[in-house]
């Protein structure tokens, strides 16, 4: 079919070797004249810890639904092994879905939340109690079990939420930026409590953010969505150090990306110039703020490029500064250090030719 | 803030409105169930508590009472059983109607009440549209007269009447249940009839209990429908009261009903509110 899905194809399973659990195949949703979601084609392995990241409106949230089954696509096919799930109604599915603000039943217990999927599954009260026991103490809410929801905190709710999916055993969880509305302190701890608990249980996860370090931090591979389409699917590694885009390089973490052209063989960007195995024409190249050095009077190596400027900002980052150096024809780079103590107002920048990326250009979508 | 005299200025014609015209008058009339009327028709100002004693020993009275609570009762299961499917529908299932169709139901409590109940006289009467058209496809060959001056009329018109009151509160706690928790019963593998029982029903029952009240609280009181409608055996006790308080010119007696009436309906609308709050969660 299509090459995006090919390409979404190939990057599957991560090279780990595990078995696909789900399958999105060109999967296109429209409100009206809206298109939300074009041709997005992903599948998600056995265990496997997916982020669909992306900015709102990007249509990440409407995928979700798609797979839980609160939309319909308007095209396309999900499906689950060998099960074709985008025709069934959502309580046939065995897919759970943790809800954006938690979704709990307010005139039930957190006990008889957590057991609702059992008890509407009709399962025997005996397991059910020693099944939603269990969930409870996963998740460290046991003392809280009697409980009306509006009795517990926020992140108490979200750990609740937790339980009453994955009580069921689901082959699949999914997660709607389920730690947006904690704090940030509680929103890093929840970050390592849910992934740990998911490489304990062996669910897949399906988990949509707009945040790309929460992404970066938790997650097998990220699926980057833009305006309804898919921009890049790899692991945060990849997607870090080779971006695909322009796009993907500048939505996760800092860039300098590098307008070029390219004349046999040689790139020309501004005041430098380095030798590239590239086809003539005009060329876009992401380079990552640590992958900038000052100069410190040392000759130059094999293959480094030099380039001379002027520190116009810093900003502290604890760590890490970055410094803002405008070097001629009134190109910005910026350079991440560790201190900047020694740095003086002219510098000299190196790079070395290996770390500028080539990146396709990002269209503007409507 | 706000200076005291503005908050005087503000608060105080309002109490002085319920004073006057709802306290006092309501003070006087359990005045008035205390007193007795004379031999030559004057009203004595003698205290004692022959009026509630007739009330319990005089059949008519506690019957007729006993009677409007069940005319009443009949309505309010009636216009829940109207109002609920309907707020149902309205709110989960009309889609873009949902507006007009919600116009569509207050739109009846513009027209005047009276208007409303000389129709079902007119739909119900021996010569009613109802009759002539049952005559006119032979299901019947006489007049069906137990359609009007009876309970049944009563009923009737009240269920029409009052259905819109149990349908709103009804309808407002439906729209009030977030839908996410019918996403996430159904994401639990509820079907929608197992989410229906067990999360809609039971986040709406503040409407219900609501909804319920009204319907019978304003039946219980009403006296033009079993005026109209009713027949003698269609009476209720409003309509007791007013000819106490009119032609039998026994005012005291007709207060002593009054306040037993009052002391009934303020203690269910006591437990009503607590119903309430026990099934509420926002």
């Amino acid at each position: 079919m299509t090459t995006t899905s090919e390409i979404a194809m190939a990057a599957a399973g991560d090279g780990s070797g595990r078995a696909t659990l789900l399958s999105i195949r060109s999967v296109a949703k429209r409100f009206g004249k809206n298109a939300v979601l074009r041709d997005i084609s992903l599948e998600v392995a056995e265990g496997e810890f997916l982020t669909i990241l992306g900015e709102s409106g990007s249509g990440k949230t409407t995928l979700l639904r798609i797979i839980a089954g609160f939309e319909t696509a308007s095209a396309g096919e999900v499906w689950m092994g060998e099960e074709r799930l985008d025709r069934q109604p959502p309580y046939r599915r065995r897919v759970n879905t943790v809800f954006q603000h938690y979704a709990l039943f307010p005139h039930l217990t957190v006990e008889q939340n957590v057991a609702y999927g059992l008890r509407v599954a009709k399962r025997p009260e005996a397991e059910i109690a020693s099944r939603v026991l269990e969930a409870l103490e996963k998740v460290k809410m046991s003392a809280q079990a009697k409980s009306k929801p509006s009795k517990i905190s926020g992140g108490q709710q979200q750990r609740v939420a937790l339980a009453r999916a994955l009580v069921n055993r689901p082959r699949l969880l999914l997660l709607d930026e389920p730690l947006s509305a904690l704090d940030a302190n509680l929103r890093r701890q929840m970050q390592v409590e849910l992934k740990s608990l998911q490489r304990e249980v062996g669910i897949s996860f399906i988990f949509v953010t707009h945040d790309q370090e929460e992404a970066m931090v938790m997650s097998d591979r990220i699926a980057l969505l833009r305006s309804g389409e898919l921009e890049q699917v790899a692991t945060p590694r990849e997607i870090y150090g080779r971006p695909a885009t322009a796009y993907a390089a500048q939505f996760i973490g800092h860039t300098n990306l590098l307008k070029g052209e390219v004349r046999a063989r040689v790139v020309r960007c501004e005041a430098f110039t380095w030798p590239a195995a590239l086809p003539d024409g005009p060329a876009l190249f992401s380079l990552r703020p640590e992958n900038l050095r000052f100069v410190d009077g040392s000759g130059p190596t094999a293959g480094s490029v030099r380039v001379r400027g002027k520190v116009c900002h810093r900003a502290f980052h604890g760590a890490t500064e970055l410094i803002r150096v405008e070097c001629a024809d009134g190109l910005v780079l910026v350079v991440r250090t560790s201190g900047s103590g020694g740095v003086r107002d002219d510098v000299e920048l190196e790079f070395s030719a290996a770390d500028a990326v080539l990146v396709r250009e990002s269209p503007e979508r409507i | 803030m706000f200076s005291r005299a503005y908050k005087a200025a503000v608060t105080l014609p309002p109490l002085i409105w319920v004073t006057v015209f709802l306290l006092l008058p309501y003070l006087l009339m359990f005045c008035y169930s205390f007193w007795s009327v004379s031999a030559s028709q004057t009203i004595e100002h003698s205290w004692n508590l022959s009026n509630y004693g007739q009330l319990l020993q005089v059949n008519v009275y506690w019957q007729t009472l006993l009677r409007s609570m069940w005319i009443a009762a009949r309505v309010t299961i009636f216009s829940l059983l109207l109002g609920y499917p309907l707020a149902y529908f309205l709110s989960f299932y009309a889609g873009r109607k949902k507006d007009l169709l919600y116009q569509l139901v207050i739109i009846p409590l513009w027209v005047s009440y009276l208007v409303r109940a000389y129709a079902w006289k007119t739909i119900l009467g021996s010569d009613g549209v109802l009759n002539t058209l049952l005559q006119y496809v032979h299901l019947t060959k006489h007049p069906l007269e137990f359609l009007l001056y009876s309970p049944f009329a009563v009923v009737l018109t009240l269920t029409h009447i009052y259905t819109p009151f149990a349908f709103l509160p009804i309808y407002a706690a439906l729209e009030h249940i977030p839908r996410n928790l019918v996403e996430a019963s159904h994401d639990l593998g509820a079907t929608p009839a197992q989410t229906f029982w067990k999360v809609i029903f039971p986040l709406s029952i503040p409407g219900v209990v609501a909804g319920a009240t009204f319907a019978f609280v304003l039946s219980l009181g009403d006296f033009l429908a079993p005026l109209l409608l009713g027949g003698p055996s269609g009476i209720m006790i409003s309509n007791i009261v007013v000819s106490l308080f009119g032609a039998a010119y026994n005012w005291p007696l007709g207060a002593a009903i009054s306040f037993c009436m009052l002391l009934l309906v303020v203690s269910l609308l006591f437990f009503s509110e607590r119903l309430e709050k026990k099934w509420s969660f926002s």
